[in-house]
C-alpha cells in the first residue's frame, strides 16, 4: 500500500521557521493588542513577525485556512462576503492578529453564545523551539487523530511554539444581531432566554445581545423589559478575572461581568492565576520538554510565578 | 528530549507476581480484582476486531482514591495499565497490549452533583452517556454529545476518544463539553485539569487530555457542560434516487448558512437492514435517506424547515417530510442509531470504519468506497454524519469464509487512504487506538509525531498508561521503547 503524501508547508511558513531558528530567544509579535498579558518579554529577545494572508476559504466547508499574522478585520471581511464569520470578536480587529488572539486565548464577549475561542481552532502549524514546523489537528470539523496539540497552543502565549498557520471553524452570520439594555436581573434573564449571544452586567444595568431570526429576536426581547441600544458598553480594562459564573453576583465596585461565562472586566490590573502543585508541575514539565532552552517568549508565563 | 525506557521493564501475564495481585487486592478488596481465565479473556477485547493480549488482572475501583492507589501499585511494579469503560470502542483503544492491569470504570457510575443554575454536572467516568441526559432531563437540560452507542457507552470512554455523535454538528464534540476533570496520572497522583471558571491558569491540559485515549492518565471525575433543551425541534426525512443528490442537498444546506443540529445519511443497504429490524418508516426504494434535525426558537426552526425542503427538492429529493410528532422522531432516530446492530441480518461479522472528509468531497469518496467494496467482493453499508463529512462505511462479512479477513483488512485500509487523499483525517470519533496507529505516518510527519510523543512523555515518562496505542513505535526522539508490532491477525 502506497503511503499518502503529506501536504507541504507553504513558503511563508518555511520562512517563519527559518526566522525562528533553533538558538536565540525570540518573541513572536502579532498586533500587540494584548502585549502585557503574562508579563512583558525579556528586552533582549528578538522579535519575530508572523506571516499574513488567507490561504484557503471554501464557504461550503465552513472552514478557513490562514496565516497567523492575518488581522481579525481582514479575516472577517473575507468571510462576510460569503455570509460567514469566525467568532473572534476581540477589540482592535484592524491590528489584532489571528495567531496573537489564539496564543493569548481570551474569548470575546459573545462566548456565552459561541463558546470559548479554543474551540474554533481545527488545525495548527507551529514552529517548535528547534525551529521545526509541526502540524496538529486536521482540516475537518470532526477529528480525533492523535493528541490534541491545538488546545495546548491556545492560551500558551507562544511559550511552547510560534503559531504560524491555522484552520478555523466558521459560523453562519446571524440574520439579526441586536443589543438591548436596561435594568434587569441578569441571572434570571440567562435562564428565561434561550441561548442568548451575550449578557453583560455592571451591577445595575444589563446589556443583552440576541441573534437569529428577526421574529425570534423580537419574541425573546419581549420577554424582557430591555430597550434596543447601539451596542455593548465600554469594558473596564486592564483588569480581568475569571470565576465561577454564579460568583459574579458578589462583585463590587466598577466592573462589567460576562453573565453565564464568569469573566469580569475591571479597571485595576489583576494578577495571573495560580495553579495547584501537581498541575503546575505538569505545566512546567511541558514547558521544559517543549522549550528546553527557554527561548520561546522568555519573560511571559501562563501562570503566576511564585 | 530523552525518555526513560520504562515500558521495557513490564512483565508479561505469565510472569505476574503474586505481590502485584496482593497489593491490588489490598486496594479494592479481593471481590473487585478478577483473574479468572474466562473473565480475563472478556476484558481482552473491545467492540473492534482488534486482538491484543489478555489482561494480567482486572480491577474494579469505585472512587478516585481507589484508582489512584491502583495506579500507584502498577507504577511501583512497573506494570502497564489500561482504563476501560463499557468496552464499546471500535479502534482497539482499550484492548490490552503487554498484559497490563485493566482498570474498569463501570462501577464508578454515579452522577456526583448537578448545578442547575450553572448547568454543570460532575460525574464519575462509568456513568452511561444516555443515563446522564436522563438524569438531568427533569431540569430541561441535556448532555449534547450523543454517540450512537449512547445507551451503553460511558462518559469516561467518551472523554478518552473525544466522542461525537449526530448532534455534534451544531454543538461540537466532547472536548467542547468537558469543563474540568479530576484525573489520576500515571504515577498515581491526583490533580484537576481545567476548571468551572472560564479561564483557568496554566496550559489547557483539560483540552489535551480529552481524546488522549487513556494514555495520559485516567479521568475519575468529570465536569460536563449541560445544554438547555431547545424550545422547538423539527426532524425531517428526505429521500433520494441517488446518493449524490443527497450529498448535494447537504452541501446546499450548509452553503445557505444553516447549521442543523444533525444531518445523517443512510444508503440503500442501510435503509434495507434498518427497516427489516426497526420498521422506522424509511422508504426502502430510495438510494439514500437524509435525516435533518433543526432546533432552536420557533421562527428560526420554521424558516429552516422551509429552506431545507426547498433546497432538497432543488437538489433532487423525491420527498421531504416532517416528523409528525415526538414518537415518529424517536422512531427515526432509533432507526438511525440501530443501523450498525441491524447489519447482523446481512452477515455475522462487520468492520465499522470511521474517517472524515471535507463535506464537498463526500460523493467522490463514497463512490470510491463502493468501488473498493465491489472489488473485494464485500457488502458495504453506509450510515454517516453527512453534515460534518464523517463517514462510517461498514463492511459486512462472514469470518468463516476463507481469506475474507485479508480482503476486509485491505479494503479497510484502502478506504482510509482514499479519505486521506481527499484531504480527510484518520478518525472522526472512534480514535486511533491500535487499529489506525500504524497509519498515523500517512497524516503526520515524524516531527508532528515526535511532538505528540513529547506530550505523552510529560504526563507519563515511564509509558505505563495504555502503552503502544495511537503513536507508532519509534515516534519519540531517541525512543528506547521496545517495538511492539501489531499482533498477527490483529483484525480478526
Amino acid at each position: 500500500m502506497s503511503q499518502a503524501v503529506l501536504r507541504p508547508f507553504c513558503e511563508p511558513l518555511q520562512a517563519l521557521a527559518a526566522d525562528v531558528g533553533p538558538c536565540d530567544p525570540v518573541v513572536p509579535a502579532g498586533g500587540r493588542t494584548q502585549w502585557e498579558i503574562g508579563g512583558l518579554p525579556d528586552p533582549g529577545a528578538r522579535e519575530v513577525f508572523l506571516p499574513a494572508g488567507i490561504l484557503e476559504y471554501e464557504p461550503a466547508e465552513m472552514t478557513v485556512r490562514c496565516l497567523a499574522g492575518t488581522t481579525l478585520a481582514e479575516l472577517a471581511a473575507v468571510l462576510a462576503e460569503a455570509g460567514q464569520m469566525v467568532p473572534l470578536d476581540l477589540p482592535h480587529a484592524e491590528v489584532a492578529t489571528v495567531g496573537g488572539v489564539l496564543a493569548v486565548g481570551r474569548s470575546g464577549i459573545k462566548r456565552l453564545g459561541y463558546g470559548p475561542i479554543r474551540d474554533v481552532l481545527l488545525q495548527v502549524v507551529f514552529v517548535t523551539a528547534d525551529g521545526e514546523l509541526v502540524r496538529s489537528g486536521g482540516p475537518t470539523v470532526k477529528n480525533v487523530s492523535g493528541f490534541d496539540l491545538c488546545r495546548l497552543m491556545v492560551g500558551s502565549l507562544g511559550t511552547l511554539g510560534v503559531i504560524g498557520e491555522v484552520i478555523l471553524r466558521c459560523f453562519p452570520r446571524p440574520a439579526v444581531s441586536q443589543w438591548f439594555s436596561g435594568e434587569a436581573d441578569p441571572f434570571e434573564l440567562l435562564h428565561r432566554l434561550y441561548r442568548p449571544a451575550s449578557i453583560l452586567w455592571d451591577g445595575s444595568r444589563v446589556w443583552l445581545c440576541l441573534e437569529g431570526h428577526p421574529a425570534d429576536v423580537d419574541a425573546q426581547a419581549s420577554l424582557t423589559s430591555l430597550e434596543p441600544c447601539d451596542g455593548p458598553p465600554e469594558l473596564p480594562s486592564p483588569g480581568r478575572v475569571s470565576m465561577r459564573p454564579s460568583e459574579l453576583a458578589s462583585l463590587k465596585g466598577e466592573f462589567v461581568a460576562e453573565v453565564g461565562v464568569g469573566v469580569a472586566h475591571l479597571l485595576d490590573p489583576t494578577p495571573a492565576g495560580s495553579l495547584e502543585a501537581r498541575n503546575l508541575a505538569l505545566c512546567q514539565e511541558i514547558k521544559q520538554r517543549f522549550d528546553p532552552l527557554g527561548r520561546l517568549n522568555p519573560g511571559r508565563s501562563v501562570w503566576a510565578e511564585l | 528530549m530523552s525518555r526513560k525506557p520504562g515500558a521495557g521493564n513490564v512483565s508479561g501475564g505469565a510472569g505476574l507476581s503474586r505481590t502485584l495481585i496482593a497489593d491490588l487486592r489490598a486496594v479494592t478488596g479481593p471481590d473487585r480484582v478478577l483473574g479468572d481465565p474466562l473473565e480475563l479473556a472478556i476484558y481482552g477485547r473491545d467492540s473492534s476486531l482488534c486482538v491484543g493480549d489478555e489482561p494480567s488482572v482486572v480491577v474494579f475501583p469505585t472512587t478516585t482514591e481507589e484508582v489512584a492507589e491502583t495506579v500507584k501499585v502498577c507504577s511501583r511494579h512497573q506494570q502497564p495499565f489500561v482504563a476501560r469503560g463499557s468496552g464499546t470502542g471500535l479502534a482497539g483503544n482499550a484492548v490490552p497490549l503487554g498484559n497490563p492491569v485493566v482498570i474498569v470504570t463501570t462501577m464508578m457510575n454515579e452522577v456526583l452533583s448537578v448545578d442547575v443554575s450553572e448547568r454543570v454536572a460532575w460525574v464519575q467516568p462509568g456513568v452511561l452517556n444516555l443515563d446522564l441526559t436522563r438524569h438531568v432531563s427533569t431540569w430541561g437540560l441535556h448532555y449534547a454529545p450523543d454517540p450512537s452507542s449512547q445507551q451503553v457507552c460511558t462518559i469516561g470512554g467518551n472523554v478518552a476518544t473525544n466522542s461525537g455523535g449526530p448532534h455534534c454538528l451544531a454543538y461540537g464534540v466532547t472536548s467542547a463539553h468537558v469543563l474540568a476533570m479530576k484525573v489520576v496520572l500515571a504515577d498515581g497522583t491526583i490533580t484537576q485539569l481545567g476548571g468551572l471558571e472560564p479561564e483557568p491558569a496554566g496550559y489547557d491540559l483539560r483540552g489535551v487530555f480529552v481524546g488522549s485515549e487513556g494514555m495520559l492518565g485516567i479521568a475519575t471525575e468529570i465536569a460536563v457542560r449541560l445544554m438547555p433543551n431547545p424550545p422547538e425541534v423539527a426532524t425531517m426525512l428526505l429521500d433520494f434516487e441517488d446518493v449524490s443528490a443527497g450529498a448535494a442537498t447537504v452541501s446546499a444546506i450548509i452553503a445557505d448558512g444553516l447549521v442543523p443540529a444533525a444531518m445523517e445519511m443512510m444508503d440503500a443497504n442501510a435503509v434495507e437492514v434498518v427497516e427489516a429490524f426497526v420498521k422506522a418508516g424509511f422508504p426502502t426504494d430510495a438510494a439514500a435517506v437524509l435525516l435533518v434535525e433543526v432546533e432552536g426558537l420557533p421562527a428560526g426552526v420554521k424558516a429552516a424547515v422551509e429552506t431545507i425542503s426547498e433546497l432538497g427538492q432543488r437538489s433532487g429529493a423525491r420527498h421531504a417530510r416532517l416528523a409528525s410528532d415526538a414518537a415518529e422522531r424517536d422512531l427515526w432516530w432509533k432507526g438511525r442509531k440501530s443501523a450498525f446492530g441491524a447489519v447482523a441480518r446481512l452477515a455475522p461479522d462487520y468492520y465499522l470504519h470511521d474517517t472524515v472528509v471535507p463535506r464537498t468531497r463526500l460523493v467522490e469518496v463514497l463512490e470510491k468506497v463502493y468501488e473498493i467494496a465491489e472489488r473485494y467482493d464485500l457488502i458495504v453499508v453506509n450510515v454517516f454524519h453527512a453534515g460534518d463529512g464523517n463517514l462510517h462505511p461498514l463492511l459486512a462479512f462472514d469470518s468463516r469464509t476463507e481469506g475474507v479477513m485479508a480482503s476486509v483488512h485491505a479494503a479497510g485500509e484502502e478506504i482510509v487512504l482514499a479519505s486521506l487523499a481527499a484531504g480527510g483525517v484518520l478518525s472522526g470519533e472512534h480514535g486511533i487506538g491500535l487499529e489506525k496507529r500504524d497509519l498515523m505516518p500517512n497524516l503526520f510527519s515524524p516531527a508532528d509525531l515526535a511532538a505528540q510523543d513529547l506530550l505523552r512523555a510529560c504526563f507519563d515518562p515511564a509509558g505505563l498508561a495504555n502503552p503502544y496505542k495511537v503513536l507508532p513505535a519509534a515516534s519519540g526522539c531517541g525512543d528506547l521503547r521496545p517495538q511492539i508490532d501489531v499482533p498477527e491477525g490483529a483484525w480478526v
